[in-house]
């Protein structure tokens, strides 16, 4: 899937006519060098204000990060004020530095500091697993359900092409404990436990015994460091550093989740099945990309926050351009889904996380609408729309 | 001087870490308790902050001064550095790999140069002498643009092409050494040391430096060298400049038993072509090549047949026998690339399928989804390169 070379002639003679999400063989083409162009322009414009962004946001979050560890000291006025920066150091971490980075969108650098073979974040996913199963997984098999594991991570229902069975009754529960504990699902998202239980793979044996050995490990150190290391390191005040440091992953989780969920679940996005995807050209894996992803608006504070994911659209097309470039290249894109008629899947963040919850609520019972994007098609595009 | 190579490839992967020592406090930075406290960031991310040259493993340097040895268009700048108290020091002939931020890209090259000044002790200054070459952006700018103060990014001295007896401990075995331009360097280094450390040459062992430089001009270090050659100690200089070429015919004469003599060779391609023509399969010579010019082709024997895909390209070549990298640059893409002598791992692609050849080691692979070095890996059949 994904051949990013042509189809034999033959093939797209006869797909000419056949539309594929509403669009022809030759739009969605013309799509595809479209963002080709667009991706070569930006590629081409990375430099110093791109690295200096970067250093900038690491140097906050370590600040943030020294702060709050420091506040700690402080008996009782110090410890919310700890708590919010911890927090905030975290959330900067895991998203605009960590995710952006292990995705090699700074690789160009030349800094083993911000190279994705080299990072790791302060979450309890080793960097080594968590590239494989996003970076590669998600990223290439977005939304094909069967294929990207990211479509109710093996543990909800998320669409409905997944068979309803009553342990999904407890769909709002198991979201909300994923919620909870994000950090450590998504750490142990890479055993690939549906495929254990299915009988495909040993829970912690043959292909997993690397990659569970990799995450007891990073498990370690960060249990090590946030709830013995630094509670004892401010000796009599341990319980209350302990719970402060507890509250800011927890804090982190609720926040990562909730825009990670708001990315690809909110109502209107599409999922593809393993069939239509086979043989997929590289317009239409584009095409994929933009029907099967949702953005969040907002302010400068909210796309900052949110590793710039606020912008998942264009993260999926561009996954590895440094994301504080999406905002720009939104408008573009934005321009073309107008032209082609497709959606742009965009709304405040309160919207988009009712949305995913009511789908949530909805799929833990049997049936569900199918998940197909409100394409019009370029045909539907009138002057006047265009005007609009 | 530009990028080194050694023969036989001994150059450690990774720089290691610090071990103890650089003062107490370098002790507690880098205790169990502190690195797990800073991960998985690692505690110089945070000293970094306060000052670049507070580091517990990283090695880094300031420039101290910039020194111009010769001009024209090719010039030549002695580079005296500064290092983090975590430089562990080097021994003579070591080369040192060097990060630099280069202005208006953002973009960090590191490429190899070997150190001049006599061997140093840890957090000692040393010194860097470079040649400015017109496509190396990085000898050109650290030569031309370098200013003092600035910070440098460096690897632990690395390198086998050391003097390996030390003067305290003289023999009677002669040493010679064979150097061409900016390759004056490393044996630059092998005799200050020798001389600082007390060399005499009075225990019955000389020292015979013959280099070749393109013209008077041109020549590195000729003050130095000249008054190496006038004091009474042992070491004869033999400068040569323009047309005279290396025969074998003038080194018999200046050392008759040259094939016996611990011999380093460190210069151009050319030059070391005639000097391991003469020594033959004698074991006394050592060498360390600048810049491999021409691709180097398959072991000898062997003919290389199969195509090379580079897949995200779309584009697809016979294999020559030449790197991956300069097969791909030759078909126009320009994948990045660093040192293209294997160490620095900037060119570092995903070899998906076939069978590859390390040109270093000659050993060969063919392990699918491998991350491969392109520019010191050369296909050993059909492959395909995520480029």
């Amino acid at each position: 899937m994904t051949e990013l070379m042509d189809s034999p002639t033959a093939e797209v003679a006869s797909a000419t006519d056949e539309k594929y999400h509403g669009l022809t063989r030759a739009e969605i083409d013309q799509l595809g060098a479209e963002l080709d162009a667009l991706r070569l322009r930006i590629i081409a414009d990375l430099g110093e204000t791109d690295a200096e962004y970067l250093r900038k946001v690491v140097k906050a979050q370590r600040s943030f990060e020294i702060a709050g560890r420091a506040l700690f000291y402080l008996p009782v006025i110090g410890w919310l004020p700890a708590v919010a920066a911890l927090s905030v150091s975290k959330i900067l971490d895991n998203m605009e530095i960590g995710h952006n980075v292990m995705h090699g969108q700074y690789d160009w650098m030349g800094d083993p500091n911000y190279n994705s073979r080299m990072f790791d974040w302060d979450t309890m996913a080793p960097a080594e697993n968590w590239k494989y199963g996003h970076n590669y997984m998600h990223h290439t098999y977005t939304n094909v359900v069967g294929k990207d594991r990211d479509v109710g991570y093996g543990i909800l229902r998320m669409d409905p092409e997944q068979k309803w069975n009553p342990y999904y009754l407890g769909n709002p529960l198991w979201a909300f404990l994923l919620m909870t504990f994000f950090e450590w699902g998504v750490a142990l998202h890479d055993l690939e436990t549906e495929e254990v239980f299915a009988g495909r793979r040993k829970m912690f044996g043959g292909e997993n015994a690397p990659i569970w050995r990799r995450i007891r490990k990073k498990m370690g150190k960060q249990v090590l460091k946030d709830y013995v290391l630094f509670p004892a390191l401010t000796g009599p005040l341990f319980l209350s550093t302990l719970a402060g440091n507890a509250v800011a992953n927890l804090v982190r989780n609720i926040w990562t989740f909730n825009i990670i969920f708001c990315g690809h679940f909110p109502a209107g996005v599409a999922s593809f099945s393993v069939e239509e995807t086979e043989n997929e050209t590289r317009g239409q894996w584009y095409l994929r990309q933009m029907l099967g992803s949702a953005n969040i608006t907002g302010g400068k504070l909210m796309h900052v926050m949110s590793g710039n994911l606020s912008h998942q659209i264009e993260h999926h097309l561009f996954p590895d351009i440094p994301a504080r470039r999406y905002p720009e290249m939104a408008v573009e894109v934005q321009e073309m889904c107008e032209r082609y008629g497709l959606p742009y899947n965009k709304g405040p963040l309160h919207k988009q996380l009712f949305s995913v919850f009511a789908k949530i609520v909805r799929l833990s019972f049997p049936g569900g609408a199918q998940k197909e994007a409100p394409v019009r098609g370029p045909q539907a595009v009138t002057d006047d729309s265009l005007a609009a | 001087m530009s990028a080194l190579i050694s023969e036989p490839a001994a150059v450690p992967t990774r720089p290691r870490r610090s071990r103890a020592g650089g003062g107490p406090l370098g002790m507690v930075l880098r205790s169990r308790l502190v690195t797990a406290l800073a991960s998985p960031h690692g505690v110089d991310s945070y000293l970094e902050r306060f000052n670049p040259m507070w580091a517990a493993h990283d090695v880094r340097a300031r420039i101290v001064s910039v020194h111009r040895e010769t001009e024209g268009d090719a010039p030549v700048a002695t580079l005296t550095l500064q290092p983090t108290s975590t430089w562990r020091g080097h021994r003579a002939g070591q080369h040192v790999l060097v990060g630099v931020e280069m202005p208006g890209s953002a973009k960090r090259f590191t490429r190899a140069f070997s150190i001049s000044s006599a061997a140093s002790g840890r957090g000692e200054q040393f010194t860097l002498t470079i040649r400015a070459h017109d496509e190396g952006q990085v000898s050109s700018y650290l030569v031309r643009s370098a200013q003092p103060g600035q910070i440098l990014h460096l690897s632990q001295a690395q390198g086998e092409f050391t003097l390996v007896e030390s003067p305290a401990t003289p023999t009677i075995s002669r040493l010679l050494f064979i150097t061409g331009g900016s390759g004056i360097t490393p044996a630059m280094s092998m005799v200050r040391t020798l001389l600082r450390d007390g060399y005499d040459g009075h225990a019955g062992r000389k020292v015979t430096f013959l280099h070749f430089a393109r013209s008077a001009e041109d020549q590195i270090f000729a003050d130095e060298l000249a008054e190496i050659a006038a004091a009474d100690n042992g070491v004869d200089v033999h400068l040569r400049h323009g047309d005279q070429v290396f025969s074998e015919f003038e080194l018999r004469r200046l050392v008759p038993d040259y094939k016996e003599t611990d011999t380093w060779l460190c210069g151009p391609p050319g030059l070391v072509e005639l000097v391991k023509a003469a020594y033959g399969d004698s074991t006394r010579l050592r060498m360390e090549f600048f810049k491999p010019a021409v691709a180097r082709a398959a072991q000898p024997g062997e003919e290389v047949e199969g195509d090379i895909s580079f897949t995200r390209s779309g584009k697809t070549v016979a294999a020559s026998g030449a790197s991956l990298l300069e097969q791909a640059e030759e078909l126009g893409l320009k994948p990045e690339f660093g040192c293209r002598m294997g160490i620095c791992f900037s060119c570092t692609r995903t070899k998906t399928a076939g069978t590859v050849r390390n040109i270093l080691t000659g050993e060969e692979s063919a392990l699918p989804d491998e991350e491969v070095r392109i520019c010191v890996t050369a296909a050993a059949g059909d492959c395909h390169i995520d480029l």
